[in-house]
């Protein structure tokens, strides 16, 4: 293998421009996504736990269907099917929008990402022993103040690291919207390998991007889930 | 809407969907022979084992498939000075990504025995080794099943993303298809419904396993 390193290639433009618009692109789909993934995925998982048997089928039924396509195929439904199944009108209004990739990226994300947090949501809750409920139903609460005041901060702070690893998940995930056009951090590294035949430099710059991440988010949620913790719960540390 | 577009070409798109399958077969078998060492070493008592097991799993774990593959698909005709046939270079690529996967998996079905099992397997004198193949794998193994099925439906969901390079995995077939036909809203609605049957089936064989994990016992 004989291969000259030339680092200093990133520090040249276009390149360096490509990375930082790429590495901007990536956190800023990835927290929003996250975001309204986060809010549907509660929503979802409330409906899941739901008394209405309609009501938690279609909670299952969402949670079927968007865990079970591969992120890839849903994204290319949002791109190429979805305007077209739009009525005329719209679909012009549609077309013309500004960033069209960007939002079809941030729609296939958070869907996709809902499905799998409020799985989580689900198993959180039903990891709460059953004599919570009912100690909180003899005190007089009725089920929504159970819910507010005893269940969701209860399951809030078991359920963390699991969210936390979800924002990973997306902050991995958002790589694939390279496919649709999107230029967040993966398709900034491929875009100047095959400008400069540079892969291990341009590679570089965007694993490091993912690696520094995903470990301040590990180290951040390490001190959160310390700080939060319920007290006689969970004995680490 | 006129699905008789796929009815057309539905020997292309099976041949495609056949690709994906094995792709996603030879990936499951040789990523989790890797992953049973890799955990092993994860839970070994000697750091020198332990740290690089640790880094490697962590190391893939932190970034996503999509650039893997790309690394790889850089770094293969880089070493070995020729190219490859893409399904080998894929194939090489997404082995080395699912190994850091199923080696977490595996590491928490051995962790899951208990260190008196292995205790009482070395007091009975058999080897460390010995008593990692008889008793703690075998019953890691059991208490793992239904997480190794839902890793390998993720398995089969990632082979989607050998789309990338080109290779002629069920969506690079399909999107052939929808561009040839300009028929994009039944093609990719059939691929989606095909997805959907295939992993849903593995997620519910998933749900099926951990419900009766008691009675394997």
């Amino acid at each position: 293998m004989n291969y000259e390193f030339d680092w200093s290639l990133l520090l040249e433009e276009p390149n360096w421009s490509w990375v930082i618009e790429g590495i901007a692109n990536t956190i800023q789909l990835s927290l929003v996504a996250w975001g309204c993934a986060l809010v549907l995925g509660v929503l979802i998982g409330a409906i899941r736990m739901s008394k209405s048997r309609t009501l938690r089928f279609i909670g299952t039924t969402y949670v079927e269907i968007f865990r079970n396509i591969p992120l890839l195929v849903q994204l290319f439904l949002w791109f190429f099917v979805f305007p077209l199944l739009l009525p005329d009108d719209l679909m012009r209004a549609w077309n013309r929008l500004d960033g069209v990739p960007f939002l079809t990226a941030l729609i296939g994300l958070s869907l996709f990402t809902a499905a799998r947090i409020a799985e989580q949501i689900r198993s959180g809750i039903s990891s709460i022993p059953k004599g919570q409920f009912l100690a909180a139903y003899s005190t007089g609460l009725t089920e929504v103040q159970t819910f507010r005041h005893v269940i969701i901060p209860y399951a809030f702070r078991v359920m963390i690291p699991a969210i936390a690893s979800e924002f990973l998940t997306i902050f991995k995930n958002s790589a694939l919207t390279l496919t649709i056009g999107v230029a967040e951090v993966t398709g900034a590294a491929k875009t100047i390998e095959a400008y400069t035949f540079r892969g291990i430099e341009a590679y570089s710059a965007a694993s490091l991007t993912y690696m520094l991440t995903t470990a301040s988010v590990v180290i951040f949620m390490g001190w959160l889930e310390h700080a939060l913790r319920i007290p006689g719960l969970i004995g680490k540390r | 809407m006129d699905f008789s577009v796929i009815n057309d070409n539905i020997e292309f798109l099976m041949l495609g969907l056949m690709r994906s399958f094995q792709l996603a077969i030879f990936t499951i078998v040789l990523s989790l022979t890797i992953a049973c060492f890799i955990a092993i070493g994860r839970v070994s008592s000697k750091r020198s084992i332990r740290y690089p097991s640790a880094i490697f799993v962590n190391l893939l774990r932190s970034n996503p498939l999509i650039l893997i593959v790309f690394w790889f698909f850089f770094l293969v005709p880089l070493i070995t000075g020729k190219t490859l046939p893409e399904f080998h270079t894929v194939l090489i690529a997404f082995v080395v990504f699912f190994a850091a996967y199923f080696a977490e998996i595996v590491r928490s079905g051995i962790q899951s025995v208990g260190s008196s099992q292995v205790k009482a397997a070395l007091s009975t004198g058999l080897t460390y080794s010995q008593s990692m193949r008889l008793i703690v794998l075998p019953q890691a193994l059991r208490n793992m099943l239904p997480a190794l099925v839902t890793e390998c439906v993720i398995v089969f969901q990632g082979t989607t993303i050998a789309y990338v390079i080109g290779m002629r995995e069920f969506l690079h077939s399909t999107s052939l298809v929808a561009e040839r036909t300009v028929r994009p809203v039944e093609l990719y609605l059939f691929a989606a419904l095909v997805y959907l049957v295939i992993c849903f089936t593995g997620t519910r064989l998933a749900l099926f396993l951990e419900k009766n994990k008691e009675l394997a016992r």
